[in-house]
C-alpha cells in the first residue's frame, strides 16, 4: 500500500513545492497550435504537458458509428511513453481508457450535438509530460480545441482537482500528493451553468471533506477559466493585429 | 437518448418522476430488492451471484501466486476485470473489454482498493519476490440496470467468500498445503449509483431509466461511512447542489444494503 508516512506539508503548512494549500499550480495555455487540427491548444499545468487536437465536425467513419440525430464524439487520451519516470507501453492502457471515456463525458454536456447530425468529432489528447492531474488539465486545454475548431459552446469546461494531504483538503495535487495523499477529487466544471462535468474520487474523505474538495475544487476550476478565456481571446487578437498590418 | 422507442419511453418515465414515482412503481430513492448467493462455484477461490432485480452478476476470485508490483514489495495484489458477456444483452457484442466494461470494472476497482477492503499485508509470501494476487472477474449474465452496483455488491461478497490456499516454504519454495484459510478483509465498501432525470435524482436505475437518464454518480461508502470512491458517467452534469444532495441520498441508502454483505 502507499507510504502514507511521508510528509507533504512543512511547518509553515506549505507544501513540497513552497505552495499554500488553495494554491494553484502555474497554468499556461496556447490555442492553435497544430496547423493540421481544426482546432488545437496546449497545456503547461505545473509540470504536466498536454497537446489537445480536435478534428471535424467531419463525415463520421466508420460509416456505422454515425448517428442520424447528432453529432459523435471520439475522444481518445494517449501518454508518450517518455512521459513518466519509468516507461509507459504506448498501447493504450486500461486506465487510458477509462480516462477517454470519462473526458469525452465532461465535454459532452458543453456541445450542441444535436445540431451537426451524421458528423463526428475527433479529439486526440497527447500527455508529453505527466505530473499528477493530467485528466483534469487535459479537459482544461481540449475544451478550448473544440472552441477553437469553432464549435459553438454552451460554456467552456475546465477542470482542476482538489484532495487531502497529511490530513488537510487542498488544491491541485501534483504527483507526489496524489501518490502519498490521502485523496483526490478531480472535477470538470461549466463556471456559467454551474455544472459539474466530470466528478471522481479515489482515497477516503468524510462527507463533509467531499462537499469541502468540490467546493475548492471549483474554485481551483473558476480560477483557470479566467487563463482559458484568455488563452482564447489572445489566438484571435494575434491574426487581428496581423490583418490591420496588411 | 438513441431509439425511438426510449424517447417515447423518456415522457412516460419524466412524467412519472414527476409524479414521484417510477414506471416499475418504486419511490425515487428505492434500491430494488436484491439477493446475494455466495459460494456459487466450487472451482473459484470465492465466488457470488448478485440479482438485482433482473440484473445478473458472477464474480468469481481466482487466487494464484504472482510478483509484486516493484513499489509495494510486501503487498498483494489486486486485479479486477469486468467482461459485458455478448448472451447479457444485444447491445453487448463479443470481443476484448470496450469502454464501458473497463469503466465497470474500474469503478468496481477502486472502491475495493481505496477501501483498503483487502489487508493486502497479508498477501504477501516472500518480499519483492512471491504474493497472492487476487484475481477477481466480473461476469455480467443479464443486464437490466445499474451493473455498478451489482457489480461492486457481488465483488465484495465474492472477496468476504474467497478463501487462500495454506502453504508452507521448503528449500525456498512454495508447498501448498491442504486446507484454506479466508481471505484477510478489513473494510467491506459498498456502491449507491444515483440517476439524473430531468433534474430529479433517481437512486438505482433501472435499464429503461438508464436509456434516457442524462448522467450518474457512483459513490463507494466504507464501514465506518467514509467515501472512497466516486464518478460521475454520462453526458450530462449535476450542479454543485444537486452533487450535495446525490451524496446524501447514497448515504442514507448504503447502510440497508450492507446489512445483506454476510462476515
Amino acid at each position: 500500500m502507499k507510504d502514507k508516512t511521508k510528509k507533504l506539508l512543512n511547518k509553515k503548512g506549505l507544501r513540497l513545492d513552497g505552495r499554500k494549500l488553495d494554491e494553484l499550480r502555474s497554468v499556461k495555455l496556447k490555442v492553435g497550435v497544430l496547423p493540421n487540427a481544426d482546432g488545437s491548444a496546449y497545456i503547461e499545468h505545473g509540470k504536466n504537458k498536454i497537446l489537445a487536437g480536435a478534428f471535424g465536425p467531419r463525415e463520421m467513419h466508420p460509416k456505422h458509428l454515425q448517428r442520424a440525430d447528432r453529432m459523435v464524439l471520439r475522444c481518445r487520451y494517449h501518454m508518450a511513453p517518455f512521459s513518466v519516470p519509468e516507461r509507459k507501453s504506448p498501447a493504450p492502457s486500461r486506465r487510458e481508457n477509462e480516462l477517454s471515456k470519462v473526458i469525452r463525458d465532461s465535454l459532452l454536456p458543453s456541445l450542441f450535438v444535436e445540431n451537426y447530425p451524421r458528423t463526428g468529432v475527433d479529439l486526440y489528447i497527447e500527455v508529453l509530460q505527466a505530473d499528477g492531474g493530467t485528466r483534469c488539465a487535459s479537459i482544461t486545454a481540449a475544451s478550448l480545441a473544440l472552441a477553437d475548431a469553432g464549435l459553438p459552446m454552451r460554456d467552456i469546461v475546465v477542470a482542476c482537482a482538489a484532495g487531502k494531504v497529511n490530513g488537510k483538503i487542498a488544491l491541485d495535487l501534483m504527483d507526489t500528493e496524489d501518490k502519498v495523499g490521502d485523496a483526490d477529487v478531480p472535477v470538470a466544471y461549466m463556471p456559467n451553468l454551474n455544472a459539474i462535468t466530470l466528478l471522481q474520487m479515489d482515497g477516503k474523505l468524510s462527507t463533509k471533506e467531499f462537499e469541502e474538495a468540490v467546493k475548492m475544487a471549483i474554485e481551483g476550476c473558476k480560477k483557470i477559466s479566467d487563463i482559458q478565456k484568455e488563452a482564447l481571446k489572445t489566438k484571435y487578437k494575434v491574426i487581428k493585429q496581423e490583418e490591420v498590418e496588411e | 437518448m438513441s431509439s425511438l422507442l426510449t424517447r417515447v419511453k423518456l415522457k412516460q418515465i419524466e412524467q412519472s418522476i414527476e409524479a414521484g414515482k417510477r414506471l416499475d412503481q418504486r419511490g425515487l430513492s428505492d434500491f430494488r430488492e436484491f439477493t446475494i448467493e455466495q459460494g456459487v462455484i466450487e472451482k473459484a477461490e470465492g465466488s457470488a451471484k448478485v440479482f438485482l432485480g433482473k440484473t445478473e452478476i458472477l464474480v468469481g476470485v481466482k487466487i494464484e501466486t504472482g510478483k509484486p508490483f516493484p513499489d509495494t514489495p510486501d503487498n498483494g495484489v489486486l486485479t479486477v476485470n469486468a467482461e459485458l458477456v455478448p448472451l447479457a444483452s444485444a447491445k453487448f457484442e463479443p470481443g476484448p473489454p470496450g469502454e464501458q466494461a473497463i469503466e465497470l470494472a474500474r469503478i468496481v476497482d477502486r472502491g475495493i482498493r481505496e477501501s483498503g477492503a483487502i489487508d493486502t499485508a497479508k498477501l504477501c509470501i516472500e518480499s519483492g519476490k512471491k504474493v497472492f494476487v487476487a484475481f477477481v472477474d466480473i461476469y455480467v449474465l443479464n443486464h437490466d440496470g445499474n451493473l455498478i452496483d451489482a457489480a461492486a455488491l457481488a465483488a465484495v461478497s465474492a472477496l468476504i467468500n474467497a478463501k487462500m490456499p495454506n502453504y508452507e516454504i521448503v528449500d525456498d519454495k512454495i508447498v501448498i498445503k491442504q486446507g484454506y484459510t479466508p481471505l484477510p478483509m478489513k473494510d467491506h465498501p459498498v456502491t449507491v449509483t444515483i440517476g439524473k432525470i430531468n433534474d430529479k435524482l433517481i437512486v438505482d436505475p433501472g435499464l429503461e431509466e438508464e436509456d434516457v437518464m442524462d448522467s450518474r454518480l457512483s459513490i463507494a461508502f466504507t464501514d465506518d461511512g467514509n467515501i472512497c470512491a466516486v464518478q460521475k458517467g454520462g453526458a450530462g452534469y449535476f450542479t454543485v447542489e444537486q452533487t450535495i444532495e446525490a451524496t446524501k441520498l447514497a448515504q442514507s441508502t448504503v447502510e440497508s444494503l450492507r446489512k445483506k454483505l454476510k462476515w
